[in-house]
């Protein structure tokens, strides 16, 4: 039977680092709008 | 959390609920990722316009700028579609370059400056040919100073020393081959 030599697709799925998704998660928490007027400001809280 | 649709779940988030967002990330992550990643078939580039993707969703939700009327899902993968459009325009612009086992960039773009290390071999290679040079017979010696560090030509050495331009070919020989012998006698290694 012929060999296969093509690489064999990883059975784990493909996603995101916990890493990303964790700054994510974050960002959304530090992210504040503020509504001025007409204007919409952001401000990122530490 | 996890039976909420997705429009209650974007509802709860710009009410406030983080927990929301956290929910539509863990729902949907897989298929933006992977969609992302048919794509660019990069892992990191993923991993970057998959987030760039969330930034612009979070962005969004907050200013109170998502459109209800579409569905959250394909919403999500028509910004990262974009991100993907964007980086493959920016990346004709500027084309990225990966090391390889058969390929190095800096194969082809060398930094022709010189390094600490270099600077010093070569004023001691130059030290050490100056004191060489020293060593010749003084006719050899200022025909090979003025070729060499006049960058003078043959006819004007001639003129200069008041000799034939064979005579000051012949002393240029003669100095580059007793400028060897010098080098074996002194087992001097002359190499940057």
């Amino acid at each position: 039977m012929a060999n296969v030599y093509s690489e064999q697709l990883s059975d784990q799925k493909l996603g995101p680092k916990d890493e990303t998704i964790s700054f994510l998660l974050n960002y959304s928490k530090a992210l504040s709008v503020i509504n001025c007027e007409r204007l919409q400001l952001e401000s990122i809280l530490n | 959390m996890e039976q909420l649709q997705d429009s209650q779940l974007v509802r709860n988030y710009i009410a406030g609920n983080e927990q929301a967002l956290e929910a539509l990330i863990y729902r949907h992550k897989q298929r933006v990722y992977s969609f992302i990643y048919s794509k660019v078939l990069d892992r990191d580039v993923t991993e970057d316009i998959f987030q760039d993707t969330f930034i612009k969703v979070i962005r969004t939700l907050k200013r109170g700028r998502y459109n209800e009327e579409g569905k959250f899902l394909p919403w999500v993968m028509r910004i990262s579609h974009n991100l993907v459009i964007d980086h493959f325009r920016r990346n004709t612009r500027m084309p990225k370059f990966e090391e390889r086992d058969d390929f190095s960039i800096f194969s082809v773009l060398g930094d022709s400056s010189l390094n600490a290390e270099r600077k010093m071999i070569k004023a001691q290679v130059e030290e050490d040919v100056k004191e060489l040079i020293n060593e010749l017979p003084s006719d050899q010696r200022d025909v090979l100073v003025m070729r060499i560090y006049k960058d003078m030509s043959f006819k004007e050495i001639a003129e200069q020393t008041d000799v034939s331009i064979n005579t000051a070919l012949g002393r240029m020989r003669y100095a580059l081959i007793n400028l060897r012998k010098l080098v074996e006698k002194h087992n001097i290694i002359l190499t940057e």
